[in-house]
Formats: structure tokens, sequence, C-alpha cells
């Protein structure tokens, strides 16, 4: 374990440039220099608007106590958070989502909600997340590469999503598709995956309360990196099973052929469920690296830990053929 | 060209030249060394990033495959320039190339499994991919072993045939980075084609020896 000590020359993250501002205030200075005067309004208007987003990405959420870092779960830090992602729309590199996601529009945003549903259409974030009711969640993430964090979360059960928009009963399973923009999404100008990225749940899976669909992070609206504006967090998954930046919810009666699923059969399945005692075809997932520690030392648990409330609905299943 | 090769040959022949090749190996590991240390005292907790093993891993793979490839680059330069004083580093690059496969097996050994034989043993024996990384690792040790001069006497001709075993080395390394990739393999797959055109330049040679040789018997 390392321990970090804050020195005076250590900036919050709160008072850090974003990425985009910085490079608006770069691009005005330039415009500037180049004496256009047109297009130095412009870029001054840009500016403003940015920082004015700035301003606004707090987002006011409720600690639910059931969900809290505790000694073993220590909250890894929001830079780490941000910067480590897989997240391949934007490149396979662990850093290239932060690198490239900050061109992402997010603004405006919508889901189409389609399938096996009563009230099918297209949704803003707002219409299917109740801010009102955000809460905090600290979830450990098991990545399926056997490294963890521990996050932060801020969002609303999935469940109260997806009975917003009234699932038939002959919903089995619910699938959710990634965003595909490959001109804001460098990843997804190659075919190192299908695109657009799918992924599924089953009914009750996506129904149990601790799934979660995410709008934000330690305090904050969630970046793009890490799937603004809306993403899925099943904690007792894989990283994986939870899809990112998500325009399309589906509801349907077969069970849906996630990504990684179609890119190798053999290494990922459709449960996904976090278990030391199925390795994956290349590393054994009995230990993980709890980053940003060196070892791999931290034994894995059953679903992730969340085994008390989850392993019910896996009841006479062999999670060795069904991994 | 040829002024180039008198250029080239003068460096070669430099007194600086070794010292500089050896500097020039040994440079990766100090640097990497140096982040080891901040990131373990804690001077800088990100100085090997967010997920310091696998940078650790990632970066001493591919300086012992990079190393591996560029030793194997040496004859082909040596045998279509005729700067033959290169063949003095062949040996050196080989064995540094093997330094960094050591790095990269005792991060693996060391921090992924603890030190753990039973852990090990299971991922070679079940893990195409590990499989195939301790095969290069394995030929690597024993030519790196085998690399002295008190070797090279007392193996004889042996000693040349033992040591065409690089190029399976080579093979399995990039194979291992292959299969260690989820997806994206667009990486090792130019390094598979760096591989290739050295093979190609292999076969071509020996080629052209054979005939020479052929025409040699058959010309009165």
């Amino acid at each position: 374990m390392i321990l970090k000590t804050r020195t005076s020359a250590d900036l919050p993250w709160s008072e850090v440039t974003p990425e985009p501002i910085y490079r608006s205030r770069r691009e005005f200075l330039r415009t500037g220099v180049a004496g256009i005067t047109g297009a130095a309004v412009a870029a001054l208007a840009a500016c403003g608007t940015a920082e004015v987003a700035e301003a606004q990405t707090t987002l006011a959420s409720t600690p639910n106590p059931k969900y809290v870092a505790t000694a073993a779960d220590t909250l890894n830090t929001f830079e780490q958070i941000t910067t480590y992602n897989n997240f391949y729309e934007f490149g396979s590199e662990k850093g290239d989502p932060a690198k490239y996601a900050g061109k992402l529009t997010v603004k405006p945003w919508s889901v189409k909600v389609d399938g096996m549903v009563s009230k099918p259409g297209t949704y803003g974030v707002e219409d299917l997340v109740d801010f009102k009711a955000l809460e905090e969640r600290v979830y450990r993430h098991r990545c399926v590469e056997a490294w963890s964090m521990v996050i932060p979360w801020i969002g609303v059960p999935l469940a109260s999503v997806l009975n917003k928009v009234g699932p038939m009963p002959s919903a089995t399973f619910v699938e959710f598709t990634t965003l595909e923009r490959p001109s804001e999404m460098p990843g997804q100008r190659t075919n190192i995956l299908q695109w657009p990225y799918v992924e599924g749940l089953r009914m009750d899976e996506a129904m149990h309360p601790l799934a979660f669909m995410v709008i934000g992070l330690y305090g904050k609206v969630l970046p793009n990196q890490n799937g603004a504006p809306l993403r899925i967090h099943v904690p007792w998954k894989y990283g994986f099973k939870s899809g990112k930046s998500i325009v399309r919810i589906r509801f349907t009666s077969r069970q849906p052929l996630n990504t990684w699923q179609i890119a190798a059969p053999n290494e990922y399945g459709f449960y996904a469920n976090v278990n030391p005692n199925v390795p994956h075809p290349r590393w054994s997932q009995a230990h993980e690296r709890r980053l940003p520690n060196f070892f791999s030392n931290t034994p894995t648990q059953m679903f992730n830990g969340y085994g008390d409330q989850v392993a019910s609905l896996y009841t006479g299943m062999d999670l060795k053929k069904n991994f | 060209m040829r002024r180039l090769s008198v250029i080239v040959n003068a460096a070669l022949a430099s007194r600086a030249f070794y010292p500089v090749v050896w500097l020039a190996c040994l440079t990766p590991a100090l640097l990497l060394g140096w982040r080891v240390y901040e990131a373990f005292t804690g001077a800088d907790p990100s100085a090997l990033g967010v997920n310091p093993t696998e940078t650790l891993l990632h970066m001493t793979g591919r300086d012992a495959l990079s190393l591996l490839l560029l030793t194997l680059t040496i004859t082909p330069i040596r045998r279509l320039t005729g700067w033959n004083r290169l063949q003095s580093i062949r040996r050196t690059l080989g064995v540094w190339s093997f330094a960094y496969a050591l790095m990269h097996v005792t991060c693996y050994v060391v921090f992924d499994q603890l030190g753990d034989i039973a852990g090990i043993w299971d991922d070679v024996a079940n893990r195409p991919f590990i499989t195939m990384g301790m095969l290069a690792f394995s030929i690597l040790l024993v030519l790196a072993g085998t690399s002295t001069n008190a070797s090279i006497r007392w193996l004889g001709r042996r000693w040349q045939r033992l040591h065409r075993l690089v190029y399976v080395a080579a093979a399995a390394a990039v194979v291992h980075f292959v299969w260690g990739q989820k997806a994206d393999i667009r990486e090792p797959l130019e390094w598979a084609a760096y591989l290739a055109v050295l093979f190609a330049i292999r076969i071509g040679l020996a080629v052209r020896k054979r005939r020479r040789a052929v025409q040699a018997a058959v010309t009165p």
C-alpha cells in the first residue's frame, strides 16, 4: 500500500483546468494574435460556455450508508479513476480515453428505448434519471484483466430507470448499446472490436437493487472517459459488462450477444460474474491487483464480494459453463 | 554510399563504440529502476502509472523483444553492407535482451505470482500465452548461459547449431505478445512482420550462398 500525503505543491483536482478549456484558451490566444476579431470573439464566447459548464460539473447526491469506503476498500483517487480506462471506442491503451474523450459531445444526448416495452421512444438523460434521488455508492470495480479499483459512483438504481419505461412481462433480457460516432471516437475508426459496443443483462439481474445507472463520480458529473453521460455499473460482474455512453436500451426475450463474446467466445461469456474459480484462458482469476498496488495479492471474491446479495440469482446454474 | 561506409567503419572502429552500445542497452533499465524507486518510496506514487506492474511488464517485454530482433538484424546488415565490425556487438545485444527478459519474468514471478511456484506452474501448463513466453525465456536463458568464450570453445560446431534456437525464441516471443492481447493485435503484428523480413533475408542469403557454391562446383 502506497500512502500519499498531500504537499502544498499538490493541486486538488478541482483546481486543475480541464483540457478542453485549456485548449480553447490556447485557441483564443492563437486566433487573437492572428488579429481575426470575429474568430477571437467566437473563441471567447466558446471559452465562456466551457467555464459555465465547468461550474456545473458538481453533482449533489446522498451517500448510501450501505455502500461506503472501508479499511479494506479504500477509495481510488479521482485521477486514477479517470486516467486508467478501458474504453476501446477511444483506443485500446489505458490512457487513450483520457486523451481523446474530451472531444465527445454529450449534450444533447438521447436514448432510444425499444423492444418489449410499454413506453418505447426517445428519452433524454433527465427523463430516465430522477436527479432528486441521486445517491452515492462506493462499489468495487473488478476488471476481467485481474485488476480492481474502488469507486464512488453517483446514480440511481438501474431498476428505477427501467421501471420508468415499463418493460413487458415477456422481456427476459435487456440490451444496452454504446454510442457509435467514429468522428469523435477514434477507436471506432479501427475494427479492433465490432461497433457499436453491445452489452446485456438478464432482466432479473438488471432489476436487482445493486445494478446501478451511473451519471457521476466523486461528486462530479461523469467524465467522458468514464462513459458520460450515462453508464451502467454492475458490481458483481467483470467491468466489460457495464456499458458506457448508452444510447439505446432494448428489451428482448432472447439473450443478447455481447461484443466481447463475439470477439472471443472462449474467453468472455454472457454472464461474466466475477469468479475466482473460473480462470480466464490466459490468466488465473484467483487474485487481483488492487490498483495502484504492485502486487496481485488481493484474493478475488466470488461475485466480487456481493454474493450475499446476488448468489440467489444463479441457483442451480453451472457457473463454469455459464462463465 | 562508399563515403557513408567509411564514416560507419570509422565509427565502428572507434574506441567509444562498444561503451556507447553498452550504455544504450543499460539506460532503459536505469530509467525504469528510477521510476520503480520513486513509485515504491512514494516520492512520486504515479511514476509508473496507475497499474505499475502492467507498466513494468510491458516496458521490459518490449525492451527484451526489440533487443532480440536487433540482435538478429546484425548479421543481415553486416552481410549486406560489409560493416564487419558490427559483429562484435551481436553477443552483447543478445545478452542484454536476456537481461530484460529476466526483468520481465521477475516482475511476473514477484508481483503477479508472489513467488508461488504452484501458481506459476498452473500458468505455464494451462495458458498457452504463458507457455510461449516461458519457452522464449528458457531458450534465452540457455543461450545466455552458453555465450561465454569458454562455452563457444567447448561446444565447437554444436555451439552454432544450439544458438540457431534464437530464431525459435524470437518467434515464441512474438506469439506470446500476440496471444497476450485482448483484441488489438496491431502492434505485435508489426513485430511479427519485422521478424518475417529477417527470416526472408536469411533465407535469401542462404539460397544465394548455395547457388554460388553450386556454380563454383560446375564451373571448370
